[in-house]
């Protein structure tokens, strides 16, 4: 990956609007991997969470907007639990999230899910996944 | 003592058995869960986008129900809901902006004042009640049941939300302890179990399904308890889907810890809803004497 840094990608609205929504100091983390190191759904991801802070961090926008790892977060709270920094890490991946969902690009498109499977999930599955992919 | 109860969407829809083992097992140990004449889903999940107040009314309207009930405290099964109710009390005691936004929004309502106490029953057998009290009312002790406790996420974290330590939980070991039955410490019992993963991603959930199971049952683990719907789901249905995909499997049945407090307190099987799990438990009951 190629990354392409200056002073106007790093103070860029992408950083602003991330450190608004989640209510985060971006610059806190220092890069430990401590949530990388205890997050659930790490074996899937090809860019660690910690990784996706420091793009973010880089204002690497298109990068982070189209990783993985953001979609795969559960919100656990393990890695908030666990930052020595005290970053919320869950509310920068709901931010991420939010600015792809606001321009109403859903990650789950309800249509395409199997009717079958769905009448056996239980409502809290359904709305959660709703509410948390899609806008 | 009574207290007002928020069973939220799923208690009433395929977690029946919960609700209903719940319910039961607190009666016998006197306390009377009195549930909302009126109330809403709470989203299932708290909003974490700091713009996003809206998503934020539905928990706060069901504890405004509780105030129209001149309720002091509220309390419920589900760790979501747990989750929401607490994360959005929260927010609105530590922002009071917020909460005058919240408040002049929804002005068909009384303004809600904050003071909802948002308890899960697990915090009330072990804070109210007493562990050692249940153990004196154990009419049926579930001696020799290897049991795994499996806490998931919500229960637990984020820290100012949890009702037990993040890392180091031991409340369903202890009552556990309490009706006789035999606790499976395991590594995986905080880790998320992909959650609502599992509408789209049922392949992830399966996964992390296969590490919790497993290691119960590389370690003699009988059953696995949870407090959560969601992680009753993931553990039971998607355990099915692992076996069907590879034979040689162990099932373990999976339990709320409310229907084996039943069980333990002599409320029989009726309450308990056997009959709507994937993996059927009542085998592992029967050969333990418990049915």
């Amino acid at each position: 990956m190629e990354a392409r840094l200056s002073h106007a990608t790093i103070h860029s609205d992408f950083v602003k609007k991330v450190e608004e929504l989640s209510g985060q100091d971006l610059l806190a983390c220092y890069q430990c991997g401590k949530c990388s190191a205890g997050c659930p759904i790490v074996e899937e991801a090809e860019i660690l969470p910690s990784q996706v802070l420091r793009l973010v961090q880089l204002g690497q926008r298109d990068d982070a907007l189209h990783s993985k790892t953001i979609w795969l977060c559960a919100s656990c709270y393990t890695c908030v639990s666990r930052c020595p920094r005290g970053v919320d890490l869950s509310k920068i991946m709901e931010a991420l999230r939010q600015i792809v969902l606001r321009k109403n690009l859903d990650h789950v498109k309800v249509s395409e899910l199997s009717r079958k499977e769905m009448a056996k999930l239980p409502p809290i599955a359904l709305i959660s996944n709703f509410r948390k992919f899609t806008g | 003592m009574k207290i007002h109860y928020y069973p939220g969407c799923t208690l009433k829809v395929t977690a029946t058995q919960f609700e209903s083992s719940a319910i039961a097992s607190a009666q016998a140990l006197g306390v009377e869960m009195l549930e909302l004449q009126r109330w809403n889903c709470c989203g299932t999940v708290y909003s974490l986008a700091n713009d996003d107040l809206i998503r934020q009314l539905a928990p706060i309207r069901n504890l405004i129900r509780v105030r129209n009930e001149n309720g002091n405290a509220v309390t419920t099964l589900c760790s979501m809901c747990l989750n929401t109710l607490k994360s959005a009390n929260l927010l609105i005691n530590e922002n009071p902006e917020k909460k005058r936004t919240i408040n002049a929004f929804m002005d068909e309502e009384e303004d809600y004042d904050g003071g909802v106490e948002v308890v899960h029953l697990l915090e009330i057998l072990r804070d109210r009640v007493g562990f050692e009290e249940v153990r004196g009312k154990v009419t049926q002790p579930l001696s020799g049941l290897r049991a795994s406790p499996y806490y998931g996420c919500l229960l637990l974290r984020p820290e100012e939300i949890g009702i037990d330590r993040a890392e180091s939980p031991t409340i369903l070991e202890d009552l556990l302890k309490s009706m006789s039955a035999e606790p499976i410490d395991s590594p995986y019992k905080a880790e998320c179990c992909g959650s609502y993963q599992t509408v789209d991603k049922a392949d992830l959930v399966i996964e992390k399904t296969r590490d919790i199971v497993s290691w119960a049952a590389r370690n003699k683990a009988q059953c696995i308890v949870v407090s959560c719907p969601l992680c009753f789901f993931n553990l039971d249905e998607r355990q099915k889907d692992l076996a069907e995909r590879e034979s040689g499997t162990a099932l373990l049945p999976v339990f709320y810890f409310t229907q084996l407090l039943a069980l333990a307190l002599g409320l029989g099987a009726e309450v308990c809803g056997f009959q709507k799990h994937v993996i059927d438990p009542r085998p592992l009951l029967s050969s333990k004497g418990f049915i």
